[in-house]
Formats: structure tokens, sequence, C-alpha cells
């Protein structure tokens, strides 16, 4: 595959991601716009820094749900901190389950909390899988020629 | 934690792109110190990233407020702090009152995505402004611009 071919390929990818909702294309376009030839790779950098520090995130509220009685304060500070990572990214469905989850959380739902969160779980994993192939196409691709940068 | 940013020389106006701002600063944009507080590393990348490509070389980091306390304790100085709520250890708002009582004048906005009463208390805890995570440079493009005079009190400070 010609290089040309493999840069669509990624732009068709990166397209898809926002029309099924996955990316919030404003949201991640302002994080592509601070990849350069002096940080090639931000975009990942970030994206791995996100699933990394979230996990911690993920895990504290796995547990914070386990308790009773359930600390519903506690559970949305989490979950408000969840949801603004998850927004700096531009994980949109992510961002949207998280909302969602905080709705529950201030209405004392308990269930309903448990049950948004295995929502969050799927979003975040779906998404991790699809920003992974993304990258790894991105890197097989090579750096987009800036006089060609598509706007 | 805290970690001293990269140096280069650049100065003058620049046009950034993605919502281009035109800023034609009082000092160089390269020649500002700006200081990052937040817990998030992911954060703390985006926004040092964001400064950089703006011109500013100097971009300093720091993950809680003790760590920026800390930073200033041991004479350091900047133009633009920005500040997140919440953190471990000292969160935004003891860290700009600690940081106000000790005499920094610099400029200090709060980058958070908190509202109502948490951001009313962090506005009045000593911050010049306070902005929604991430920010986006335009919102603090006038604190590039205009460094805070000595003279002028912060913005939002309630002695």
């Amino acid at each position: 595959m010609d290089r040309n071919q493999s840069h669509r390929q990624v732009a068709t990818m990166k397209q898809s991601l926002f029309d099924q909702g996955y990316l919030d294309h404003e949201q991640f376009n302002q994080l592509e716009e601070l990849q350069d030839d002096a940080n090639p790779n931000f975009v990942e950098e970030v994206v791995t820094l996100y699933y990394r520090d979230s996990a911690r995130l993920v895990h504290s509220i796995e547990q914070a749900l386990e308790k009773s009685p359930i600390d519903f304060n506690k559970l949305d500070s989490y979950m408000h901190q969840f949801r603004g990572s998850s927004s700096s990214i531009g994980a949109k469905k992510v961002k949207a389950e998280c909302s969602l989850f905080r709705e529950y959380c201030r209405a004392g739902n308990g269930e309903g909390c448990m049950r948004t969160f295995q929502q969050v779980k799927k979003e975040y994993a779906a998404l991790r899988k699809k920003l992974e192939t993304f990258f790894q196409l991105a890197r097989q691709a090579g750096p987009v020629d800036r006089a060609r940068r598509p706007k | 934690m805290a970690q001293q940013g990269g140096s280069s020389s650049s100065g003058g106006s620049r046009i950034l792109s993605g919502g281009s701002i035109n800023v034609s600063p009082m000092k160089p944009l390269a020649s500002l110190k700006v200081l990052v507080v937040d817990d998030e590393p992911m954060i703390r990348t985006i926004h040092k990233a964001q400064l950089v490509r703006a011109g500013i070389n100097d971009v300093e980091v720091a993950a809680n407020g003790k760590d920026a306390v800390d930073l200033h304790v041991n004479g350091a100085t900047f133009d633009l702090i920005l500040m997140d709520l919440h953190m471990p250890i000292m969160d935004g708002c003891q860290a700009t009152k600690k940081l106000r009582a000790m005499g920094v004048k610099s400029s200090i906005v709060g980058v958070t995505s908190s509202g109502g009463a948490e951001k009313t208390a962090f506005l009045a805890s000593g911050l010049d402004d306070c902005v929604s995570k991430p920010f986006v440079l335009q919102q603090i493009a006038h604190y590039l611009k205009v460094p805070r005079s000595p003279t002028n009190p912060p913005k939002y400070h309630n002695p």
C-alpha cells in the first residue's frame, strides 16, 4: 500500500470514529493540532496517559460501588474527574455515560449507578480498542506531509 | 513533583492554528514563565504542549498545590500560574490562598470543570480568572498578553 493510500485509510478511520460518536471531532482535532515533527506521537501519548491514569479511577469507582451504604458524594467526585479526563481526549460516548452515571448518583440510585457503570466500562474498552487500531495504522502510515495536511 | 520546561528563543506575535489568536504581548512570549499545576499527568502534558506551541518555552509543571507553593518558597517566580482545583495534598484553593499570603503577585488562573459554589470559592481564594478544563488558549490569551502589574490586586480576591 502506498503512503497516500495509508494516509487516506487513517483519515477514513478517524472520520468513522467521529461519525459513530466515539470521538468528539473538535476536542480530538485540538489534540492533533499539538502534534508536530517535535512531537509526532503526541496524541497517542496523551491517550496512553488517559488510559493509564483513568484505570485508577475506574478501580476506585468499582470499590466505592461495592461498599454499603454507597457514598454517593465520593462516587460523584470520582466520576466528575473521570468525565473531565474523558472529555479532554474527546471520548464522547464515555463522557455521555459518565454524565448519566452522575445523574443516578445525585438521585441516590445505586442500581442505576451500577448499571450505568457497566456501560461506562463497555464504552471505555471499545474506544480503547478502536484507538489502538487507529494509532497502529497511523504509525504505519507515517507522518502526514505538512504541505498536504488536510484542514 | 516539579519539572523544568525546555528552552529556545523566539518572540513577538504569533498566529496560532486551531481558532487562531494574534498575541502581541508586552513581554515576548518566549520570555514568559508559566507554571501548570494539575495532578493529572495527561492534563499537564496537554497544557504544556499548548503553551509551548504558543511560543512559551519556559513551562514548569507541578502535580499539586504544595509543590507549587514549594517552588515559590525556593525562589521561583512566574508570569502566569494555571491552577487546577481538585488535587491531593493541597488543592488549588489552599495553594492560591497560600501564594497570595506569601505575596505572590503572578496572574493565577484557575482551570476547573467545577461550577457553582465550588468555583465561586475558588475564584475568591485569590484568582484573577477561572477557565474550564482543558482550556483553549484563547481563554488565557489576555494573561499572556498582559502579565498582571504588581500594583493590581487579584480580580476576585476576598481578603
